[in-house]
């Protein structure tokens, strides 16, 4: 037992990967894939064998360097939260066009109920879309072991492979057993040369490999210890469980399960076992933690056979996260709870720290705004700052992915808004705010952009912000009028400046950038311990 | 042999060096465990909690389920009945008794101590003075770790032991603080509640 590693699931990946060969990670960060990345940046093994770890600018130009060292022939492990998916797309579908020499695997984390994020998109769609096969541990040592496969399979098939990890299991520590190490690979190029280049006399042959491979996806999920049948003596149900949904399901039958189950661990969905469950038992009972992916091929479109049960036939709740009690009422059994939660208990959200130099600058955007009323927007972002939503600032009017305040101010002033202000953080301005800057200045749209930086990614726990110290250069490259970048430093004391700078910059009638910048104290705090 | 355990605070108050030293304790008496933890936006000062499951038989569910919980194990009083549904008839509340209050809306202390007195199995105490007489209130939660010992099941040198291997780096003096706190919040629960 003490040989055993005491791990988050992220960190079981971050550990099968370096055990596994890897010669980079590549990622951006974002809840809860986090701290896979992480882990590999504090490592001895990382830092002795050069294995790359820096930040990446977004989900996109992690997935692209991904595919450039998995060109090279080596391995690389690709890490992000499921919107980061979204950004991340377009190289992902492509790459299983392409294929890959060195093994990938492509991490998505999912957060059902959306502890962090803005929705709970089931990553595993993405997987079935682009035709790769995808891993959902439900455990850490499953975490662990799959990464690790992961690597072998994706290099057997020369296809990325997906893994899909939910929040729960992401941020929960267990007792994990490593495998022996695998050395990195040599630097080896596909002997095919038209493998890479995408152009459609190209790409129409590799859809065909792609296409050609599912048979052998198929075949591996069927043989895959990872999907296991265990059989049960009363038929009226079977159960199909993906990923930790297995756990609520065997909490409730510590015993053991008196149904059939199919633990579902690699997609493709193995067909043969569902089969058996189907016609064998008067009902399937699909347990997913996501969307009903696995419930909506198993029943079909209509649905007509079988008794196919789950989140979408209304069984379990369509939308948040499964825990022990859901599963335990989708099969009737009575859970125990005894004292209700009193009254006085109220909901305490997440705030801005105290100190935080975003609190200085909400304090003088409401106080510049104040006289325009409802001819004044301000367009969030994504990070810290988002909190300014909530009182006591209440300043922001929306909120959509990362990089859109920008664009959305722009298009609102497109409109006819009259004073549109966009508030986005410095790492989340380079992740995808630059393009959408282009954009303004380019029509030289009558926005004005806040860019609040505290020279970190600090939602996400402080990590490097790759334009820290670049901020005015890159507005001004982008075209910003220099006269109108106005940099600040967010204090009380400076109150009556940023009022005026913001109230100067929102009647100029084109793009102005003013950049309040003073360190995260929620880093510098910790740096300081750290230090101690 | 199974222990549920919910830890609850504020984001920043450190509940998870509680379940640090826990996990450390009960691997190294070779017992399963798993325990979630909340990372991400609530850390920002919103109500964070942790489940950690002790057993020596494998564990399924990374979350504990309502009414199974052997202890709520909080740093906060407000905090501490919010996790009540998740204990069992034999369950205990072990709690701090000083309120951190960061939102408008916090309830009154009268209406606060009403609820709290209504619950009969439980441990309150101000961890943060008798953290600040151990030396300083950084040590608060070893406070109420110590005060959560007659209940744990766990070898207190196993505790001890697991204090000083997550304390070491940060030095001997660091070290005997969290030690000095942790058997101070043992003395004080043991003197409430012989079991
Ligand atoms: C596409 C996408 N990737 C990653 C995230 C996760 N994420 C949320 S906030 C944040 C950091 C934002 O940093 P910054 O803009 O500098 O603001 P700060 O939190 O420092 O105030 C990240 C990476 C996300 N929500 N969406």
């Amino acid at each position: 037992m003490n040989s055993k590693l005491l791990l988050l699931a992220d960190e079981a990946v971050a550990q099968a990967a370096l055990d596994a060969g890897i010669s980079g990670v590549y990622a951006y960060p974002g809840t809860p894939s986090t701290e896979i990345t992480e882990y590999i940046q504090s490592s001895d093994k990382a830092q002795r064998e050069n294995i790359h770890r820096n930040w990446s600018a977004n989900e996109k130009t992690a997935m692209e360097a991904a595919m450039g060292m998995a060109f090279a022939g080596k391995r690389a492990l690709v890490c992000m939260k499921h919107v980061g998916v979204n950004v991340a797309a377009d190289p992902l579908m492509n790459s299983s066009i392409s294929g890959v020499v060195g093994g990938l695997v492509f991490v998505a984390a999912d957060d059902p109920s959306m502890h962090s994020s803005q929705n709970e998109q089931d990553s595993r769609f993405y997987g079935r879309f682009a035709m790769i096969p995808v891993l959902e541990p439900s455990s850490q040592q499953e975490a662990y072991d799959m990464t690790y496969y992961g690597f072998e399979l994706s290099e057997k098939l020369g296809f990325p492979v997906m893994l899909r990890i939910t929040t729960r299991l992401a941020h929960s520590r267990s007792g994990v057993v490593r495998r022996e190490e695998r050395a990195q690979n040599k630097l080896r190029f596909s002997d095919d040369p038209r493998q890479f280049v995408l152009l459609p006399v190209n790409a129409r042959q590799r859809y065909k490999k792609l296409l050609a491979a599912q048979q052998d996806m198929q075949a591996l999920s069927e043989a895959s210890s990872f999907n296991a049948f265990f059989p049960g003596k009363d038929l009226s149900k079977g159960v199909v469980a993906c990923g930790i949904a297995y756990n609520y399901l065997m909490e409730n039958f510590p015993e053991g399960c008196p149904f059939p189950v199919l633990k579902v661990g690699q997609y493709p969905l193995p067909k043969t076992a569902i089969a058996q469950l189907l016609e064998n038992c008067g009902e399937v009972v699909v347990l997913e933690e996501g969307y009903p992916l696995a419930e909506e091929m198993i029943g079909g479109l209509l649905n007509r056979g079988n008794k196919v049960t789950g989140r979408l036939s209304g069984l379990l709740p369509r939308d948040g996260e499964l825990n022990p009690d859901i599963v335990a009422a989708a099969f009737g059994l009575k859970t125990t709870q005894l004292f209700e939660k009193p009254e006085v208990v109220m909901p305490r959200p997440p705030a801005l720290c105290q100190g935080c130099g975003h609190r200085d600058m909400y304090d003088a955007l409401n106080a510049a705004i104040a006289e325009y009323g409802e001819r004044v927007k301000v367009f969030g972002d994504i990070g810290c700052y988002t909190l300014g939503y909530l009182p006591p600032f209440k300043a922001l009017h929306a909120c959509l992915d990362m990089g859109a305040s920008i664009t959305m101010a722009k298009g609102a002033a497109d409109a006819g808004l009259e004073y549109a202000v966009a508030v986005i953080g410095d790492s989340t301005f380079t992740h995808s705010g630059m393009t959408s800057l282009l954009d303004a200045v380019y029509e030289n749209s009558p926005i004005t952009v806040i860019i609040s930086d505290n020279e970190v990614a600090a939602m996400t726990g402080g990590q490097d912000s790759p334009g820290t110290g670049r901020l005015e250069a890159i507005c001004a490259g982008l075209g910003v009028e220099p006269e109108h970048i106005r940099s600040l430093v967010p204090l009380k004391k400076n109150h009556d400046e940023m009022v005026r700078v913001i109230k100067e910059e929102m009647n100029y009638r084109g793009v102005s950038v003013i950049i309040p910048r003073r360190a995260c104290i929620h880093t510098l705090n910790r740096k300081k311990n750290s230090k101690q | 042999m199974k222990i549920d355990i919910i830890l609850a605070g504020v984001g920043g108050q450190g509940i998870l060096s509680i379940a640090a030293v826990i996990g450390e304790a009960a691997l190294s008496q070779g017992l399963f465990m798993k325990q979630s933890e909340v990372h991400g936006m609530s850390q920002r000062g919103g109500d964070v909690q942790s489940n950690l499951r002790i057993s020596d038989r494998a564990i399924y569910s990374d979350l504990i389920p309502a009414g199974k919980a052997d202890l709520v194990l909080a740093l906060e009083p407000m905090e501490a009945l919010r996790y009540l549904p998740y204990l069992s008839a034999e369950g205990w509340l072990v709690s701090n008794s000083v309120p951190y209050v960061n939102i408008p809306n916090y309830p009154e202390e009268d209406k606060l101590k009403e609820s709290i007195a209504r619950f009969q199995r439980k441990v309150i105490l101000d961890v943060d003075s008798i953290a600040r007489e151990a030396g300083s209130v950084r040590a608060a939660n070893m406070v109420l770790l110590g005060a959560a010992c007659p209940f744990l099941r766990l070898d207190y040198s196993g505790l001890q032991q697991a204090v000083r291997r997550i304390f070491e780096r940060k030095g001997e003096a660091v070290v005997e603080l969290n030690l000095k706190a942790l058997s101070m919040g043992k003395a004080l629960a043991e003197q409430e509640f012989k079991p």
